[in-house]
């Protein structure tokens, strides 16, 4: 066999090796992400998707953060516009990013499940980074 | 200041428009004048951002609020030097902070470069004075001028955001940004090789510096981010696979295989298409990196919120993608390898192997990151993919890297005999035993952890052979003194020797790595008075003690921090710590949300890391997330011998005539038939 040949073989292997992988990573490691009008639909269609573990990225309804420090419990509401449900976070709040607030219409992701009494039992909050809310400014610049 | 401002944004993007014109469309190869225009255009158009760049800093450092970004980013308590660093704080100065440096960049491009390669030059100027047009045309027509004025004039300005206000966050952005910009001139020299049809090794040999210093500034701007997210995000860990940080990650990846696999074609004059390639790819991802940020299109923690300024990094991607393609296309016979593949046992092979191991990472991240929006494309439905499914595809790939980085220093150019296989190998592969074995007797038993240092061991015995034989040989040829012979060694073989260095930097950074795996992390509530304790994974026991809570006012911030008294294995360590800080205008009203301000203590073997989580309404309870991560110092210890080596590799002087080709001598020893010509 030629050294290229050998070569190309080696190569088909390594190149193989990383799509199974790609392939498999994404298979056992995958989570939807939806919207709130996308989890109604799909819970409506597929009950399985109640008390499985996916995404939902969504914006935190103004005013309805509250903070329970003593039972390490935060509650909160998420919503798209159409649809909004309620959160539950239990966990300590040094996890939740400073950036979480319900001052202004922010962005959040929220990781967990949906149980079948409507809440989302989070055991995970990421909120974006607060320092670029550029549209929110503009609309103050306006304002003012 | 913003009449000035915005009067030299529009003359930079003219000259950028009249240089790229001239360079492009002029017949300055047969009139030495017109190149001399286009390396004066250069010049001018970075003296217009420069006088930009001055108008905004004025505007920041006078406190003219009556300046939207001058507003939005800055406030009269922010102390001064934060004032230097909003400059890049927001997506509009940002804007105006790469097109800057991009213009310098250029400028230093056309005045350093040796008249050796002034065939080249004009086109380079070409394609940097477009991507200053292109950013400059942002900020004219994609509302991202920092010199926008507003209706009325605020009395303060609204503050820097308090995650900002850090000095690893004044030097973070502007490093990464060094990186990404850099890659322009590399990119513009393949372009202009292309361009020229002149495509033997004299482009690589005048962007080589360029591509180095891409990379060191990546490097650099990597880990300065890693270092900020560790101390100021409260999370405890360095690197969350956040598309932010995959970005420039997926740039420095293909840009190390580029720097691998342009020896190849230096030393043997094949790849040379693959070359061309991987430097046209590395400056998309730049772009793209850049897109992803900024778009809103991926969902990430740093993302700027949907702004449309990203569409325009869109176009800038397609277009850029698309001409530099058809460029190499046309080119494309114009890059036959001059010989082929000899063996596959070889160093030839081992580069290959390398350089589809980096590309492989960098490809199993941009899928990982994009997959949000492949899955929505192909099946209706979003699905994300985390830490685990990085973890779980780049750590055997890197691992094989980290094999590769033992093996291809010690393995012959064009074919490697058994001889020199048994004389390369023994000394490193004692090492990896020894490490091994080693750490299984003190009680390691997982598997990845003892691949990972095994395989550093392998590479430390490789660089350490590789020292000691150089130093012995110049000890006994030039009967010099050992410190002397280090010096002469690494000086006489920078490249070298300074590459060699750079392997140690990464191996430290896969050893900082393996200890991530052990970290402990507890969650403490905690009466005043009240104790806690928490174990390592190198045995120590650390006891924690609630001191109490206080409460005061700083310069522009309201602080409640709780203190800890720490002791380990009983000896006592005084005090840590942890704050909450609201942040404040001059008027005293709070802006932005309260922040945490972690509290570590830092040794080579472990650190402990402390955030106060705050207290419950009208109590000193304190809640406290406590967490221990081994062998964390050693990722900036890491980055400090890269940093040395990459220096090193740059140094400028020196013999560099080695660069040529060695083809027609071929190593003593070896049996090697001559190189095939045809392809």
């Amino acid at each position: 066999m030629k050294p290229s040949t050998k070569f190309a073989v080696g190569a088909s292997v390594i190149v193989a090796a990383v799509g199974f992988m790609i392939f498999q990573g994404i298979q056992s490691t995958g989570k939807y992400f939806l919207t709130p009008t996308q989890l109604v639909s799909q819970t409506e269609k597929d009950p399985r998707y109640v008390n499985y573990g996916l995404k939902v990225s969504a914006k935190v309804v103004r005013g309805s953060i509250h903070r329970d420090l003593e039972h390490n419990r935060i509650d909160f509401s998420i919503s798209d516009g159409t649809k909004s449900f309620p959160v539950v976070y239990t966990g300590p709040a040094s996890s939740i990013p400073d950036t979480f607030t319900d001052a202004n219409d922010i962005d959040v992701v929220v990781e967990g499940k949906l149980g079948r009494d409507g809440t989302f039992r989070a055991t995970d909050v990421i909120a974006k980074c607060g320092s670029r809310y550029e549209p929110v400014m503009q609309q103050q610049t306006k304002a003012s | 200041m913003t009449l000035l401002g915005n009067f030299a944004l529009w003359a930079a993007l003219l000259l950028a428009l009249w240089t790229a014109a001239m360079a492009f469309f002029t017949d300055w190869q047969r009139r030495p004048m017109l190149a001399v225009a286009v390396t004066r255009g250069v010049y001018a158009i970075c003296a217009a951002l420069l006088v930009a760049t001055v108008a905004l800093w004025r505007g920041i450092f006078s406190h003219d609020f009556n300046i939207e970004y001058v507003w939005a980013y800055t406030s009269r308590n922010l102390p001064s030097y934060y004032l230097v660093s909003a400059f890049w704080a927001g997506q509009k100065g940002s804007l105006l902070f790469w097109a800057v440096i991009l213009s310098l960049f250029a400028a230093l491009a056309q005045a350093l470069t040796s008249t050796r390669h002034k065939h080249l030059l004009p086109y380079v100027a070409g394609v940097t004075s477009l991507v200053v047009a292109f950013f400059v045309s942002v900020m004219l027509f994609g509302h991202g001028n920092p010199f926008e004025r507003m209706a009325v004039t605020p009395p303060d300005g609204k503050g820097l955001n308090p995650q900002l206000q850090n000095p690893g966050m004044v030097m973070h952005p502007p490093l990464l940004y060094l990186g990404y910009i850099s890659i322009t001139i590399p990119y513009a020299f393949a372009i202009a090789a292309l361009m020229a049809r002149s495509l033997d090794t004299g482009w690589i040999v005048a962007m080589r510096k360029w591509a180095l210093a891409s990379w060191l500034f990546l490097s650099i701007g990597i880990t300065l981010g890693m270092w900020w997210a560790y101390v100021e995000l409260g999370w405890g860990g360095v690197w969350a696979w956040d598309p932010v940080e995959n970005a420039p990650l997926m740039a420095w990846l293909t840009l190390t295989a580029f720097l691998h696999s342009v020896m190849i074609q230096e030393k043997r004059g094949m790849l040379k298409r693959w070359n061309v390639s991987l430097m046209i790819g590395t400056f998309l991802l730049s772009i793209f990196g850049t897109f992803i940020t900024r778009s809103g299109v991926i969902s990430s923690v740093h993302s700027f919120t949907q702004s449309d300024i990203g569409y325009f990094f869109l176009a800038l991607l397609l277009v850029s993608g698309v001409v530099s393609f058809t460029l190499l296309y046309t080119r494309w016979p114009m890059l036959v390898a001059e010989v082929q593949l000899e063996s596959l046992l070889s160093r030839e092979s081992a580069f290959l192997f390398n350089n589809l191991a980096l590309v492989g990472i960098a490809f199993a991240v941009l899928w990982g990151t994009l997959f949000p929006i492949i899955s929505e494309a192909v099946r209706g439905t979003k699905i994300t993919v985390g830490p685990p499914f990085f973890n779980q595809v780049n750590i055997p790939l890197g691992l094989f890297l980290l094999l590769l980085t033992g093996i291809g220093p010690l393995i012959a150019w064009r074919k490697a005999s058994t001889a020199n296989l048994q004389r390369q190998f023994i000394v490193p592969l004692v090492c990896a035993t020894i490490t091994v074995v080693g750490l299984v007797i003190l009680g390691l038993h997982d598997f990845y952890p003892l691949v990972a240092l095994g395989l550093s061991g392998f590479v430390i015995g490789t660089v350490g052979q590789e020292f000691y034989r150089g130093i012995r040989a110049r000890m006994t040829l030039h009967d010099e003194g050992m410190a002397i012979a280090v010096l002469h060694l690494v000086e006489r073989n920078r490249r070298r020797y300074g590459g060699y260095i750079v392997h140690i930097g990464i191996v430290i950074y896969f050893v900082a790595f393996t200890g991530l795996a052990f970290q402990e992390k507890k969650d403490f509530d905690l009466a005043p008075g009240a104790t806690e304790t928490i174990r390592s994974p190198f045995g120590h026991t650390y006891l924690l003690k609630h001191m109490g809570v206080s409460q005061y006012t700083r310069l522009n911030r309201q602080v409640t921090a709780a203190a800890l008294g720490v002791s380990v294995n009983g000896k006592s360590l005084g005090t840590m710590t942890s704050e909450t800080r609201q942040y404040i205008d001059s008027f005293g009203n709070p802006t932005f949300e309260p922040s945490h301000e972690v509290v570590i203590r830092s040794t080579l073997q472990e650190d402990l890391y402390v955030v106060y989580g705050g207290s419950p309404d009208g109590t000193e309870r304190a809640r406290f997330t406590v967490i221990v991560n081994p062998l964390v110092a050693w990722f900036w210890i890491g980055g400090g011998v890269l940093i040395v080596g990459g220096l090193i590799t740059m140094w400028p002087g020196g013999p560099q005539l080695r660069t040529q080709r060695r083809r027609a001598a071929p190593q003593a020893g070896y049996s090697v038939p001559l190189a095939g010509v045809a392809e």
